[in-house]
């Protein structure tokens, strides 16, 4: 609308066309910020809640595999590594919550980094069995080292306060997790819309090609491995300060898989595709639960169903569609 | 040594069910470039087929050979319904394709039969052999010997009759396949039945020895595409290999390193082995698949 003015470029114009990519955006804050005056009681501020974790970490984990077309199966464990040191620094060690979180950040990033500098070699296949194997061992880990974790019973993590702000129920939590969300929202579009993120569509689309016109693929590729693992580490330690509680299922193989599940059901690629994968993948136990028994079984016909009829996904199969029509 | 004796009795009885779960994965991934992530579920629904109808009274023999042909049914409606109409899309999508194919096979055996554990009788009864120091179970050798017979026959098959090669061809390259008229949808489809067949003769084997329930497949699962990528993708010798050396790594780790660590033990090794060759310790021969 703003092209026939555009030797008029003015701050006005570029102002409507920020208004206008940042739309969904702005929609979506609006809506976060109305939701707790409809929501009736504390069981949907916690089903709210989960959501935007999940949605989060789907976030988080879409531009490894959306993006740079790598597949992780381990990723929870960068989750449940970060809920840990959270809960192990504060409960054992007493260390502030806040530097706790920062420090099981720092770890679990570290950690990532030596990881990709290795596996991200590995192609396919290898690499799907390569992030699974981590994942596995970590969870086996968390379950066995008694001492440290307290087993598989897990261990329970106190409160979480800075600056003497102490963060306690799920109407306060509402607010730090929608504000994780909107950043992770934000910054993830940001990193797209920029040559880094043209850089990693390339290394999607072809990493010859990218090479050849001067994309370090190698070194991209393990910057987002560690970003997402980071951002991983980060919800986990909040999570585990949410629940007050952590057990090594937090950084199990199905973990891993629901996770890549929200991904590629929401649609790779997509941010919003990843917001809404991870609102289906969190409702549907919720909605699903009172056909007991045939929950799995529903759950597991949706995913194929979806993939088979929306192979993209479902944002961007759907966005295709409307496009279509609109033109 | 009678202990490390006894360590190699029983990692070998493990390793058998490993290497059948592998050739499983390596002849659908050879077939269609799909790992199949519900390989597990087949091995999972032998044992528990064969224990519900044992437990419902039919003889022995007749429920073996009703549960491997239920599974076989069950493969071939899965690459029919799942596989087949996704065909050509990306391999993350084939993967959660597979996992949820392999939800739903778990939700169906845990509504339909219940979260307990089930167990089938040993073939020909529980009393130990023993040799020299060590015990076996005479399940064991029949878990061995069937092990045998089969991958046996599979050479057979690949090699012998025209529809093997119709398979090895389509893996090696399915244009060329197709342009000497071998029908590459039927290849998959058979692949899915075969593979099938190999993980309930896998599971009906091993229920004897240790309990199943309908859980019980995801593990055994993820330990054959351990053993699979050991062995190399798609490679048969490297599958039941990685299979027999996936089995005695783990009784060895269970017996002289922690028990707690054995399921864990699979999974180093693999990152190993892939760190130091990244395509499996057979992967880059391509003319012995089988």
């Amino acid at each position: 609308m703003t092209a026939g003015s555009a030797p008029r470029s003015t701050a006005s114009s570029r102002a409507s066309r920020w208004a206008v990519a940042r739309a969904p955006t702005l929609l979506f804050v609006a809506a976060l910020v109305v939701l707790p005056l409809i929501l009736p009681n504390v069981y949907y501020f916690d089903v709210a809640i989960r959501i935007a974790i999940n949605a989060t970490l789907a976030i988080a984990l879409n531009l490894l595999i959306g993006y740079t077309g790598q597949i992780s199966l381990g990723h929870a464990a960068f989750f449940g590594l970060g809920a840990y040191g959270s809960a192990i620094l504060v409960a054992e060690y007493h260390w502030p919550p806040g530097a706790a979180l920062l420090a099981s950040a720092a770890l679990v990033g570290a950690l990532a980094y030596v990881v990709a500098r290795v596996i991200l070699r590995l192609e396919g296949h290898y690499l799907a069995m390569a992030t699974l194997g981590l994942g596995v061992i970590a969870s086996i880990a968390l379950s066995n080292e008694v001492g440290l974790t307290g087993g598989p019973d897990g261990m329970s993590v106190p409160d979480f306060s800075i600056l003497g702000l102490r963060v306690v129920g799920e109407k306060a939590w509402y607010w730090v997790f929608a504000a994780t969300l909107v950043a992770a929202i934000v910054l993830a579009g940001n990193l797209v819309d920029s040559p880094a993120g043209r850089a990693l569509r390339a290394l999607h689309g072809s990493q010859t090609a990218a090479r050849a016109v001067g994309v370090e693929a190698s070194a991209f590729k393990i910057r987002v491995f560690v970003l997402s693992a980071t951002v991983a580490a980060v919800m986990g330690s909040l999570y585990a300060h949410y629940v007050g509680f952590v057990t090594p299922g937090l950084a199990g193989f199905p973990k891993s898989v629901e996770l890549v599940t929200m991904v590629v059901v929401g649609g790779m690629a997509s941010i919003w595709g990843s917001v809404l994968g991870a609102a289906l993948f969190s409702l549907a136990p919720e909605l699903l639960a009172r056909f007991e028994g045939y929950e799995t079984i529903a759950f597991g016909a949706i995913l194929v169903a979806t993939m088979i009829f929306l192979p993209r996904g479902i944002a961007p199969s759907l966005g295709a569609r409307l496009w279509r029509r609109d033109s | 040594m009678s202990q490390f004796l006894q360590l190699i009795f029983t990692g070998l009885t493990i390793g058998a069910t490993y290497a059948l779960a592998a050739m499983g994965f390596s002849i659908i991934y050879n077939a269609s470039g799909v790992i199949n992530f519900a390989q597990g579920e087949f091995i999972m629904l032998g044992g528990m087929i064969a224990a519900s109808l044992v437990a419902a009274g039919a003889p022995l023999a007749l429920a073996v050979v009703a549960a491997v042909a239920a599974v076989v049914a069950i493969g071939l409606v899965v690459a029919k319904i799942a596989i087949e109409p996704a065909r050509g899309a990306d391999v993350t999508t084939l993967i959660i394709i597979t996992i949820g194919v392999s939800m739903v096979l778990r939700g169906g055996v845990e509504a339909t039969m219940g979260k307990g554990g089930h167990a089938l009788p040993p073939f020909s009864g529980d009393t130990p052999i023993v040799l020299a120091g060590a015990t076996m179970l005479p399940q064991s050798l029949w878990v061995a010997a069937t092990t045998l017979v089969v991958v046996a026959g599979l050479a057979l098959f690949f090699e012998r009759t025209r529809l093997g090669k119709g398979i090895l061809a389509t893996a090696h390259n399915r244009l060329a396949a197709q342009l000497v008229g071998v029908d590459t949808r039927r290849v998959l489809t058979l692949s899915f039945g075969l593979s099938a067949a190999l993980g309930a003769i896998g599971g009906i084997l091993i229920a004897p020895i240790a309990n199943t329930s309908y859980d019980a497949g995801v593990m055994l699962g993820l330990k054959g595409f351990v053993a699979a990528t050991i062995g190399g993708l798609g490679s048969g010798v490297g599958a039941v290999a990685g299979g027999v050396a996936l089995g005695l790594l783990e009784s060895m780790t269970a017996g002289y390193l922690s028990s707690a660590y054995k399921d864990a033990a699979a999974f180093v090794i693999v990152l190993v082995i892939l760190l130091l060759r990244p395509s499996g310790m057979f992967g880059a021969a391509t003319s012995s698949r089988v």
